[in-house]
């Protein structure tokens, strides 16, 4: 078996996030960045198939900045096989068509039998890339699974939404996304790191994968414009003296909101 | 006039989901609402009916087969653009039909802007608007040239169009026999009580780790209620299991932008923050005055949620009463 696993580099969370207010690209200078703590569990729900069934080929796939190869190779270091890196600078603000264009491209030279992905990426991702993915690769999806179980020719899990839980399978090849329910990404320990440096890394560009990111046949969606809102302020703060759920329940009236 | 097609999403009962009304008003700032529904053949009337209701000034059928996941409703949505050429696409960006309009976007090689809170028009085409980072910066984007597709983020808009007199068609639909998934089972999630529905509420009251147990979750549901308001978590709450998964506001959760967010025994972590912090006023209870939620609070308390809650919820109680007498 032979599972793709799209990690994105994202910046981290914990700072503060920010959009260059002149490309309106995400602010990469602003914020440490790290793996996304949800493909840490697509590469871990990878990991878990592996590890009870001998012959498992872990493949990372990212799009990514050169400078995002510390994060790659934490991904190696938890256990993935080998690393596609796709770097070519054209790609800076590559669309969600273009960006699937590239991400099929590599794993369609990569080979797969199945694709996990993250369902959300935690930059302002907007969930559609697996589909996406699944749909240039003729495949179908499976998407913000909850549970996932993996057998020789099928795969099927849980996708829980507002209005219940639904239990899906495909037959496999496959793209599936995972949710955070899923269980989270193993520690990477000294040895791993130690063996992510011998694992095979392949850096490819645009042109090798065959994509054409300037076909004036196809539209791409691009940034218009970009506005910073003023940060909220804090209002008032009281210290509850016996008689703060009144006080808050007067304001509550004086706002219009009880 | 130009065409904006609208996905419309039908629920298990055979109803338009709740994001119906909000994406045919918003779609009709670009171009005349075209409902698409594809769906089981028993609930296509009813779907078809409301959505005249809501202002569709055409309503394209299609039959899908309830098993089968996504791949009908892309190739329901690729014979419409065929037939309508629309200037727009939009569907919700609930998961299904976010997973269906993202095929379509990548097999016609068609721009996607992805959790818009509106859409429109310049001099040069359609325009999508976007908050991003939980509202901390808004962005505007658009086609290099030709349609749009765009999912709406759930209850961002609040515009209602008037009812449309029903004009239905059934729509051709050649399947592409893309592989796609099935649907094997569906447990409905049981709503005991008559709440709102979290995404685009008015009021929500949400709970974090301060909580403390499952059991206690239910003082954050009381004052739900005593407010009229939806019920929210942090992601915290979620993972101790004292609320389903659905109820999580934050980053990887539901955005939700309410008149009033009344944040409970919840520390306010950069990533809830992102999920709320453009409601328009924020109430916060927590015992430690340090807590990040009070930076962004038009009214904390510095307290403990289990004294300061239960009289609050009885002085409420007192104000009806005094207001109905
Ligand atoms: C990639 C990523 C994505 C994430 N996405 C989300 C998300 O979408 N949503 C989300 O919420 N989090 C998210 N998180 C988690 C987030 O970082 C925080 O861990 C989480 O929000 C904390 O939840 P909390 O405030 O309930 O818990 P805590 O931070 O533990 O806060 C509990 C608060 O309760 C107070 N308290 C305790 N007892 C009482 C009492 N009796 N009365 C009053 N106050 C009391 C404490 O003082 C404390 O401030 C994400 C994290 C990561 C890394
Ligand atoms: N640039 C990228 N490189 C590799 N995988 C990606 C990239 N962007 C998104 N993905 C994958 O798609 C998932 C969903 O991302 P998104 O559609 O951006 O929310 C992520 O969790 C990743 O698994």
């Amino acid at each position: 078996m032979k599972i793709v696993v799209l990690i994105k580099e994202v910046p981290d969370t914990w700072g503060e996030r920010r959009l260059d207010l002149e490309t309106g690209l995400t602010d990469r200078a602003g914020a440490a960045a790290v793996l996304d703590e949800i493909d840490e569990r697509a590469v871990e729900a990878a990991l878990a198939y592996a590890d009870e069934h001998a012959g498992t080929e872990v493949v990372v796939v990212t799009m990514a900045p050169a400078s995002a190869t510390a994060t790659v190779r934490k991904a190696l270091a938890m256990g993935a096989t080998s690393a596609v890196h796709v770097v070519d600078d054209t790609l800076r603000g590559a669309d969600l068509v273009l960006t699937a264009e590239v991400l099929a491209a590599a794993i369609r030279r990569t080979g797969f039998d199945l694709v996990i992905a993250g369902n959300l990426s935690t930059d302002g991702g907007g969930g559609v890339l697996p589909a996406m993915v699944a749909e240039l690769l003729g495949v179908a999806q499976l998407t913000a699974l909850s549970s996932l179980d993996v057998s020789d020719g099928a795969v099927s899990g849980d996708r829980v939404s507002d209005a219940g839980t639904m239990r899906v399978s495909a037959d496999l090849p496959a793209v599936v996304s995972v949710a955070e329910a899923m269980p989270e990404g193993r520690f990477t320990t000294f040895k791993g790191i130690m063996a992510a440096k011998k694992k095979p890394y392949e850096i490819l560009d645009a042109a090798e994968l065959g994509v054409d990111v300037d076909d004036p046949a196809v539209a791409r969606y691009i940034m218009l414009s970009v506005a910073e809102r003023p940060p909220r302020s804090a209002g008032t703060k009281i210290v509850d003296e016996g008689d703060a759920g009144e006080k808050l329940a007067a304001f509550l009236v004086a706002e219009g909101v009880a | 006039m130009t065409s904006a097609l609208v996905l419309l999403e039908v629920l298990p009962g055979g109803s338009l989901a709740a994001s119906a009304p909000g994406l045919i008003a918003a779609s009709a700032s670009v171009g005349d609402p075209v409902a698409l529904i594809a769906s089981t053949a028993d609930s296509l009337e009813k779907a078809s009916t409301e959505a005249a209701e809501l202002g569709a000034t055409r309503v394209l059928t299609a039959v899908t087969d309830a098993d089968a996941l996504t791949g009908p409703v892309v190739d329901a949505l690729a014979a419409a653009v065929a037939r309508e050429s629309p200037d727009l696409v939009l569907a919700s960006h609930a998961v299904e039909s976010r997973d269906a309009l993202a095929r379509l976007a990548a097999r016609l090689r068609m721009p996607l802007a992805t959790d818009v809170v509106g859409v429109g028009r310049d001099d040069l085409g359609v325009v999508a608007h976007h908050a991003a980072f939980g509202g901390a910066f808004t962005v505007d984007g658009a086609p290099t040239f030709g349609p749009l597709a765009a999912t709406l983020r759930p209850g961002s808009v609040e515009a209602r169009l008037g009812a449309r007199p029903l004009v239905v068609e059934s729509l051709d639909v050649t399947a592409s026999g893309t592989p796609h998934a099935r649907v094997e089972g569906f447990a409905e999630t049981t709503v005991a009580s008559a709440r709102p529905e979290l995404r685009g509420a008015a009021a929500v009251v949400a709970g974090g780790r301060g909580v403390g147990s499952r059991e206690d979750f239910a003082l954050v549901e009381q004052l739900a209620d005593a407010l009229g308001a939806a019920v929210g978590a942090s992601r915290a709450a979620v993972d101790a299991g004292y609320v389903p998964a659905a109820a999580q506001v934050g980053q990887t959760g539901v955005t939700v932008s309410p008149r009033l967010y009344v944040a409970l025994g919840i520390s306010g972590a950069i990533q809830h923050r992102a999920g709320m912090q453009t409601a328009r006023t924020i109430v916060a209870i927590d015992k430690n005055p340090e807590a990040p939620i009070f930076e962004i609070a038009d009214f904390g308390i510095v307290g403990d949620l289990f004294t300061v809650v239960p009289q609050l919820i009885s002085a409420l109680d007192a104000q009806k009463k005094f207001s109905r007498e």
